[in-house]
């Protein structure tokens, strides 16, 4: 049995066992729950630690399991890792745990929130160790559904029942486009399997004609990016993460929401080369609106859950960025910032949940100097805003950095106006909540505001930020392996990193694997320093 | 001629007429619980079906003079309505404290729908698919009035018979073109000459006007318009049953006419058929999105179901076909599911509006996590039955899109349809475990059958939405009667 087979398996079964636990066990609810998706954080760390030496498979997958599910219809669970997923693997057991570790704050139907949660977090572990079209979509749909039923029972806040259906429409349309679009996608290979790498491979073979590509190209480009609130289609993700309980909106905007890039970058550019050159620099400039626009709209924000929540769709726009370029560098990038936008989110959603536990509140007029009395929350949630802001030194840096150098010879007008709103508008909104939030007089009514009281309440948060100090201090961990996996991602013709390629004129035929090297470290030497 | 062929069908008879007969000795206190005795025995006649009777992959087995066929699609058919009937039974029995008179009946009444499904899924002959049809919908005309008191159910009494009755008109007035025209009531008869008169306005007229009559029974676009009221008006066992029961007989005898009498003729319909699916989900789901009393609500999304189960005929494909078998297999559960909360809820509190699942979730969470899966199912998402149902439909709609691109229309508005129902299936969900005054909390505590029956309902859900296999490829198999 693949490790991952347990990775994703045990969040799942604890679920099963939380059902015959009488509901009045609160501790060994929460236990089990902790127990289960540490084991999976555990296993994901040693997964990715024997990554290099595993042995790949025909396909280059690691760590490969196939049981066959559906024969009549080419169904099988499937799992396996390349570079690129293997970091998200960890990265979502990781928060997992965390989440599952934040969620002491949930005091009515423990239950019932804990096997949720603990389905949400198999789901996504599912989505991403998934080689399997099929259980792609129905293990991210399993994350789905207890995601809208979390906001809705323990979501907080005035307009939760709005903030619930909203999401719950906006993500479902999203996710039924996807559906649609990898049914084409199944059908047009008439293969009869739904296996990703017997797709992708078969595909390379014989190109899926232009016609089909220009059909279901942007079903997945729509589809996918509703689901990474891809600028016009954000607006579900502030009101949402604004109602969702703390560990909801860790585990959502933290691991689940790149379900949806990764699916950009694992299926539709591998399969449909020519109409992603196509779609590009539309992205391109859609992805500007996540940087700017929501950036600025963040930058309006009196509530720090908007704030957060915002910011959060603002940093979707590196991703998109990233993709866009279609560069090994660029495309680097983009993984690296999944990675650590995972960890940031979910590290600044749940320090959010802490402080709205303890004040009530999250009215940035209200707050204040609270920096004083939360000594370690606060200090957590400045380094949080620095990793926001892309200080070096946080896995942020490293990956935004390395999507602007891939960016820059092939959208310069674009990537001038990103950095803006990476540096600026960024560092504006994050530094001043710092201020209000953390700063300033303390009111009087905050003056018994306790700190994390022991280690258990501070370690989720201290497992956070080690993911983003480690990637931010050694990004080569995770880029030499992305490197490796992309190249069954990128059969474009030779990109060199320091050639600018024309996307919407470049009809030239696929051709030969991409010509950079693995050996060489495609991150910048000023990052590499610190090693 | 072979009696093993026709078991099914005369078993039920028999039971029907031992429940009739023993409600003239049995004393009126246990005449209620008549009720089990009719379940178990129905409960023998599935248990026997499965142990005795075999039909070999692809083999069809004639009676009548190829009047009645028994094959692995009637077989399928005959086994999902004996289960319906199981199910609606041990409902029945629930909901007969409320029935001042005629409870037998009531469960007579009922295994005689029943015996009309038998002998639709066995329909081979433009006569017996009449006869089946008639022996449906009258007993149904009844069981839909059986609330004598109310006048809401002789409402839907009578508003089910006077379109009942239009449309069996339509169809008898088709048949009789059609058997003019040819001198043929045998469906496979039928095939051999249609393929001629794919062109003849007579009979082509004859034969829309039978899917009229088949479109009535189906609650399809345009013949939708008594679903609502009856569905509102009639017992919730009866509602259950018509929605299951009578609609996957309604399904099967259009598959029958359209694949095996005049496939030549159906392959020409793709347009006709998808327009109608489109129609059916959008008016099924657009109407549903205000409605307040839950049986109403249940009777539009009852009409979008119709919708989807076109989809897979519309595909005109094996896939499509052996997907609409799918899909009544876990709209099977589900709703027979949904329907059970509902008597019970019903029952306690007299009023049928949303409003009255308040604080379902205190008062038996068993009857509220049913729901909820149901609901979760019937909107189509993972891991329940309803996302691989339309999952399969879906598939086999988009496979026809490359030749035709009117199914990528098609797939677009089931889509919709899907995102549409949502926001009213969550609605009813909000209402279990959102609302803030719940009028009354006392616990509902259900009877051991109806717990069992709940449970074998939500397995049902989970196992066809996690384990699709067995059940595709036996659809797969089955369907190979079909053209």
């Amino acid at each position: 049995m693949s490790p991952l087979t347990y990775i994703l398996g045990w969040p799942f079964l604890a679920a099963l066992a939380l059902v015959f636990i009488p509901r009045n066990y609160r501790v060994v609810i929460r236990a089990i729950a902790v127990a289960a998706t540490f084991l999976s954080a555990v296993l994901a760390l040693k997964m990715f630690a024997q990554f290099a030496g595993a042995p790949a498979g025909a396909s280059g997958y690691r760590f490969e399991q196939v049981v066959p599910w559906v024969k009549a219809l080419g169904i099988s669970y499937y799992v396996g890792v390349d570079g690129i997923n293997a970091g998200l693997v960890l990265m979502a057991a990781i928060v997992a745990f965390a989440a599952a570790c934040a969620s002491w704050d949930v005091q009515h139907r423990e239950k019932e929130f804990y096997i949720l949660l603990l389905v949400m977090a198999g789901g996504i572990l599912g989505a991403f160790a998934s080689l399997d079209l099929f259980f792609f979509y129905i293990f991210h749909e399993f994350a789905l559904v207890p995601t809208f039923l979390m906001i809705g029972l323990w979501g907080r806040g005035e307009q939760k029942n709005y903030a619930t259906f909203q999401i719950t429409l906006y993500l479902t349309v999203g996710s039924l486009i996807v559906l649609v679009g990898l049914i084409a996608l199944y059908l047009q290979s008439g293969l009869g399997t739904f296996s990703i790498p017997a797709l992708v491979a078969h595909f390379r073979q014989n190109p899926m004609p232009l016609g089909a590509q220009q059909f279901i190209f942007p079903l997945l480009l729509f589809g996918f990016g509703i689901l990474v609130s891809l600028w016009p289609f954000h607006s579900w993700a502030p009101p949402g993460y604004g109602a969702a309980p703390s560990a909801t909106a860790m585990l959502h905007a933290g691991a689940l929401k790149k379900f949806g890039l990764y699916g950009l970058i694992r299926i539709a550019l591998p399969i449909m080369p020519e109409a992603a050159r196509e779609w590009m620099p539309v992205l391109a400039w859609l992805c500007l609106g996540n940087l700017l626009y929501c950036g600025w709209v963040a930058m309006k924000q009196r509530d720090f859950n908007w704030l957060v929540g915002y910011s959060s769709v603002a940093h979707m726009g590196f991703v998109f960025l990233g993709i866009a370029t279609l560069t090994p560098l660029g495309l680097t990038g983009a993984v690296l910032v999944m990675v650590a936008h995972g960890f940031l989110a979910a590290l600044t959603f749940g320090l959010n949940g802490y402080i709205h536990r303890q004040t009530g509140t999250l009215e940035m007029a209200q707050l204040g100097g609270l920096l004083r009395r939360l000594p370690f929350i606060g200090a957590a949630l400045m380094m949080a805003a620095f990793a926001g802001c892309g200080l070096p030194g946080f896995a942020n840096f490293a990956g935004e950095i390395t999507v602007f150098f891939g960016a820059w010879k092939v959208y310069p007008v674009v990537t001038v106006l990103a950095c803006w709103g990476a540096l600026i508008v960024g560092a504006v909104y994050m530094l001043r909540a710092v201020r209000v939030v953390m700063h300033g007089p303390l009111p009087e009514r905050w003056a018994e505001v306790p700190d994390a009281p022991h280690f258990w309440r501070k370690l989720p948060f201290l497992a956070l930020l080690a993911g983003l100090l480690v990637f931010g201090c050694f990004p080569r961990l995770l880029t030499d392996r992305i490197q490796a996996g992309l190249a069954s991602v990128l059969p474009a013709p030779p990109i060199a990193l320091t050639e600018a390629i024309e996307p919407v004129n470049s009809t030239a035929p696929l051709a030969g694997p991409t010509s950079f090297e693995p050996e060489r470290p495609m991150v910048p030497a000023g990052m590499t320093v610190r090693e | 001629m072979n009696t093993l062929l026709l078991s099914h069908e005369l078993l039920v008879l028999a039971l029907g007429l031992l429940v009739l007969l023993a409600d003239l000795w049995l004393p009126r206190g246990l005449r209620r619980h008549l009720g089990y005795a009719a379940a178990a025995g129905l409960a023998g006649i599935l248990l026997f079906s499965f142990l005795a009777i075999r039909v070999a992959p692809g083999e069809v087995q004639y009676a009548f003079f190829e009047m009645y066929a028994l094959d692995g699609l009637a077989l399928f058919f005959k086994r999902f309505s004996l289960l319906a009937a199981l199910m609606v039974l041990l409902m029945s029995v629930e909901f007969a404290e409320s029935m001042p008179t005629g409870v037998s009946e009531y469960y007579a009444l009922t295994l005689f729908a029943l015996l009309g499904m038998l002998l639709a899924s066995s329909a081979n002959d433009f006569a017996l698919l009449f006869v089946s049809l008639e022996l449906i919908t009258i007993t149904f005309y009844v069981l839909a009035s059986f609330h004598r008191s109310r006048m809401t159910s002789l409402e839907a009494g009578v508003k089910y018979l006077i379109i009942g009755a239009l449309s069996t008109g339509f169809t008898v007035y088709g048949i009789a073109l059609v058997y003019g025209l040819t001198g043929k009531l045998n469906f496979n008869e039928l095939a051999a000459v249609s393929s001629s008169l794919g062109g003849n306005r007579l009979f082509l007229f004859g034969m829309v006007l039978i899917l009229a009559g088949l479109g009535f029974k189906i609650a399809a676009v345009p013949f939708q318009i008594w679903a609502p009221d009856v569905y509102q008006g009639a017992p919730v066992p009866t509602t259950a049953f018509l929605a299951v029961g009578s609609k996957a007989a309604g399904f099967v005898l259009l598959l029958r006419v359209l694949f095996v009498a005049v496939p030549e003729v159906s392959f020409q319909w793709g347009s006709l058929l998808i327009v109608l699916s489109a129609i059916t989900i959008l008016y099924g789901n657009l109407c549903a999105i205000p409605q307040r009393n839950l049986k109403r609500l249940l009777g539009y999304s009852s009409i979008a179901h119709a919708g989807y189960l076109l989809l897979g005929i519309a595909a005109l494909s094996r896939d499509g076909q052996s997907a609409v078998l799918y899909y009544l297999g876990g709209y099977l559960f589900t709703l027979l599911g949904a329907f059970t909360v509902l008597c019970l809820v019903m029952r306690q509190v007299e009023s049928e509006d949303i409003a009255s699942l308040a604080g379902l979730g205190q008062r038996s969470p068993l009857l509220a996590a049913t729901l909820t899966l149901a609901m979760v199912s019937l909107a189509g998402l993972p891991p329940l039955a309803g996302f691989v149902g339309k999952f399969l439909l879906l598939k086999s709609v988009i496979a026809q899109a490359p030749a035709q691109p009117g199914y990528y229309g098609l797939a677009f508005v089931a889509i919709a349809g899907v995102v549409i129902s949502l926001y009213y299936y969550f609605g009813v969900i909000r209402a279990i475990y959102w609302s803030r005054t719940a009028p009354d909390l006392s616990p509902i505590q259900p009877s051991a059958p109806i717990r069992a029956a709940l449970y074998a309902c939500i397995a049902g859900m989970f196992y066809l939405g996690l384990f699709p296999g067995t059940l595709v490829n036996l659809t797969e198999e089955v369907v190979k009667v079909l053209r």
